[in-house]
């Protein structure tokens, strides 16, 4: 009986939410860190429709008749975080019958009702690139998300672009973890792991090649191959390579790989960047860089350095940070732009890490990274200065929609953790959502 | 990893990275320097000035001055009160601390690499092994003691993991020393218990479940509980340590994570009537009662653990539910089987202060708090006269993300003065 009242008010509190898309919600006298322009002492940002509609200094940006609005003095505003690299929603790639599957779509196995996607909007992350893991060479396609609230289905979550593809990357790895002494096809070496790989990049472009032949003769077109689809997507620079490497010689590699084939390429993780940042920079390739409590945990992290930031920036390489959630936990995502500032980077840089930069790497910035006339309504409300220890996401909007709110005592909770916050309470919370959105479970 | 002695400052001055193909160099050089460091710099006479000092011996002090001789804090007062001798080597920072202290790690046991040859924190072939001993299996040259030591942690209680019914011993270090005989505060410190999931066999052997686990640690108890009713101390080493656990002079050090497991822990020790410490102890924040009924300390799971398995639940709030409980309670770098080797109990407890924790009680966590769990607080965890001179150094306040650690003092030796 309690749980039909909380789901009939959670029907009420959604359906009035709906209809608060249309009227305009203006955040005042807020500082805002707009990650694109100066910071504003005093500012006012007014969202609608899901979009950003103005942003400047309060006494000239005023809100429109009917807006809801919100005084957020002494509070911070900065664009919602973006995280290029994470495994939340659980999902599972490749499985273990070879080394390369850029078949495998991340997108069939992402659980929305996973605890970790409610935990990351606690960490004020509103975008995320969501990865198979690295125990291959190509472990799969990935999926860009927004981490929207309710979401029942896969669907709920995804970034379209204007011709109705969905967003995402495909993610290659090297050095150790894709190497098994097992057999399988998988490789034993370093050499043979780029053998492998450059192996199957040729024989894409032999199929590229077929198909461009073949015209519009369908009957000469070779047979359907979904691994040879997502590859030809590469090779087209449609799709971004997201590539996991750590050590200098295999980041080094990487970039060998990416010359000879000229793909779009993320360099993940690259723990030894402070030693070949400037060839990384000579490269015009981006990196996204993780920050770990102490060096080693594996060997080839053993030289991880915390001022890869300030190294990779002072190279001139745009640079950002990632979770790699479960590695570093979504909720302490501002914590990595602390550390990076602790270790030599510039402020600014370490917050363009966290947002922008991110943006950019994974083609969304036109639409998230800053906070900017015309894109998506993406922020987050902060207690005090971002990369300060005491400071907390006291809300997380995602295109005009609060999706996070610390004052909500369930909300804190996965904000803090504690008794099973991981799963009745939050499953009641999605269900009750699903409900109303007609879903089931 | 750049070479210890290029400090971010001197990276930013010098403009440019140490290249690979010099590092082989640096490393030697680095290591030359630590030596000499430790050499040349011997229970030098220092005057330790901050703009704040946390003595953790009362309410910390605006413009401070710590006077250290032959090892021991020879003098703690404000710039007024205590003359600084013209002969003494003085050093400044913002903020100065005691030397912080690791109330629960396995570094010097396991090593950075996370390689079989050096993980030797735990030992498979049996379920309970109290007999096995820390001191044999130190590294006092670990890098990651270095790396927490330019933390400004000075003090480890480290030894084996918790990951079996009964792992071994652990013991009390300064992260100092050629050896671990240089090192050594207390060779025999607790015994690590580890009840739920992480202290199951495997792999066939028991226990394989909870209730398995109590009744062997139960027989281990009694077997002890016979030899002490005889007055006659088992000449075998399981035997004899065991002994001394019932006995009262070795306290359990029992890893309890879930409510279940924390309840079995204390109704052990009451059966036994024995001392233990609680670590991990996720749920921790469902029994305050009866932890607090119980009179144990808690050591408590690091602020930003992952959650999971046993730790579903934890919270990083609840160390401020610890202290608002009134229960003693210090915070730990803990175990961790992959990336970070290590984490630093500095940064856990800055998570901690900004989920309802002060920062003094946050500080306390990691200083005078644990070193009273631990039985140390004669020697170290605050600054006061006749202690030993353990002193960490800051550019700010110690628990903030961008502040830097720029000193470490031990035993009155300067030993680290990179800036972390």
């Amino acid at each position: 009986m309690r749980s039909i009242l909380l789901c009939c008010l959670a029907v009420l509190l959604f359906a009035g939410a709906t209809s608060a898309q249309d009227q305009a919600v203006a955040f005042v006298n807020a500082r805002l860190i707009p990650i694109v322009g100066a910071p504003i002492e005093n500012g006012t940002i007014i969202v609608q429709n899901g979009k950003i509609t103005a942003i400047g200094p309060s006494a000239s940006v005023k809100a429109p008749a009917g807006a809801d609005i919100r005084d957020v003095a002494g509070k911070v505003i900065m664009p919602g975080l973006v995280d290029t690299h994470s495994h939340i929603g659980g999902p599972a790639g490749a499985d273990s019958s070879g080394p390369i599957q850029p078949d495998i779509r991340i997108l069939d196995s992402v659980d929305v009702r996973s605890p970790g996607i409610q935990k990351a909007q606690a960490g004020g992350i509103t975008t995320v690139n969501v990865m198979p893991g690295s125990g291959h060479l190509n472990s799969g396609q990935t999926l860009y998300l927004k981490l929207r609230d309710g979401a029942g289905k896969i669907d709920d979550l995804l970034i379209f672009d204007k011709d109705g593809n969905y967003a995402g990357g495909i993610k290659f790895a090297n050095g150790t973890n894709p190497i098994r002494t097992t057999g399988g096809g998988f490789p034993g070496t370093r050499a043979r792991s780029a053998a492998l790989v450059r192996g199957q990049f040729i024989k894409a472009q032999e199929y590229r090649d077929k198909i461009k032949k073949a015209g519009d003769d369908a009957s000469k077109l070779p047979a359907r191959d979904l691994a040879m689809e997502a590859l030809v997507e590469v090779l087209d620079r449609k799709r971004v390579v997201h590539f996991h490497t750590h050590r200098h010689d295999d980041i080094l590699t990487v970039l060998r790989l990416q010359k000879e084939f000229g793909f779009r390429l993320v360099l993940q993780h690259v723990s030894d960047a402070w030693m070949v940042a400037d060839e990384i920079a000579a490269a015009k390739v981006p990196a996204s860089i993780i920050f770990l409590d102490s060096p080693g945990g594996k060997l080839e992290a053993k030289d991880i350095s915390g001022e890869n930031g300030a190294a990779l920036e002072k190279a001139g390489v745009l640079t950002g940070f990632h979770t790699d959630d479960g590695i570093t936990d979504s909720r302490l995502f501002l914590r990595s732009g602390g550390l990076a500032v602790r270790a030599g980077m510039s402020r600014e840089k370490a917050l363009y890490a966290l947002t922008m930069a991110n943006a950019i790497m994974l083609d969304l910035q036109d639409r998230v990274g800053s906070l900017e006339v015309g894109k998506d309504a993406d922020l987050i409300v902060l207690s005090g200065d971002p990369l300060s220890v005491y400071t907390h996401v006291l809300e997380t909007w995602v295109e005009g929609q609060k999706v996070f709110d610390r004052t909500n005592p369930k909300d804190h909770l996965l904000a803090v953790g504690g008794f099973r916050v991981g799963e009745s309470i939050l499953l009641d919370h999605i269900y009750c959502f699903d409900n109303t959105l007609g879903g089931g479970n | 990893m750049k070479s210890k002695i290029f400090t971010t400052k001197t990276l930013r001055r010098n403009g440019s990275i140490m290249r690979s193909s010099v590092r082989q160099l640096h490393i030697l050089l680095f290591m030359t320097l630590c030596l000499c460091v430790s050499a040349v710099i011997t229970n030098a006479q220092i005057a330790v000035k901050g703009e704040t000092v946390w003595t953790m011996a009362g309410e910390p002090i605006s413009n401070g001055v710590v006077l250290i001789k032959d090892g021991k804090i020879e003098a703690v007062g404000t710039e007024g009160q205590v003359r600084i001798p013209t002969n003494y080597r003085v050093v400044s920072a913002k903020v100065v601390t005691p030397g912080l202290i690791d109330a629960r790690t396995v570094v010097g046991l396991n090593g950075y690499l996370g390689q079989p040859h050096d993980q030797m924190a735990i030992d498979r072939s049996s379920s309970v092994q109290p007999e096995l001993r820390a001191i044999d299996a130190y590294d006092a040259r670990e890098r990651l003691v270095t790396w927490l030591r330019e933390f400004g942690v000075t003090t480890l209680h480290t030894g084996h993991q918790p990951s079996a019914l009964i792992s071994g011993q652990t013991m009390i270090v300064k992260t100092t020393g050629n050896t671990v005989e240089e090192a050594m505060i207390k060779q025999t410190a607790m015994i690590s218990v580890a009840l739920g999931q992480s202290g199951m066999g495997g792999q066939g052997r028991s226990p394989g479940t909870r209730s398995k686990a109590a009744a062997m640690l139960r027989a281990e108890l009694i077997k002890a509980q016979e030899s002490a009713k005889k007055d006659d101390p088992p000449n075998d080493l399981k035997g004899e340590i065991m002994y001394r656990v019932i006995k009262g002079e070795v306290p359990l050090l029992v890893y309890a994570e879930r409510s279940i497991d924390i309840m079995t822990a204390l109704r052990i020790a009451d059966e036994f009537k024995i001392k233990i410490i609680l670590e991990g102890a996720a749920d921790a924040h469902m029994h305050l009662d009866e932890i607090k009924a119980s009179g144990f300390p808690v050591i408590l799971h690091p602020t930003m653990a992952r959650s999971g398995g046993d730790r579903e639940n934890l919270s990083m709030e609840t160390a401020g539910k610890l202290k608002a409980a009134g229960i003693p309670f210090a915070l730990q770098s803990g175990y961790e089987g992959y990336v970070p080797k290590t984490r630093v109990v500095l940064f856990e407890a800055g998570v901690a202060a900004a989920n309802g924790l002060s920062r003094r009680d946050a500080l306390a966590s990691i200083t005078i708090d644990a070193a009273r769990i631990l039985g140390i607080d004669n020697r170290v965890g605050s600054l006061a006269v006749g202690k030993d001179a353990d002193i960490a150094l800051y550019d700010g306040d110690p628990l903030e993300y961008a502040t830097h650690c720029i000193g470490t003092i031990i035993d009155g030796n300067i030993v680290s003065e990179v800036e972390r």
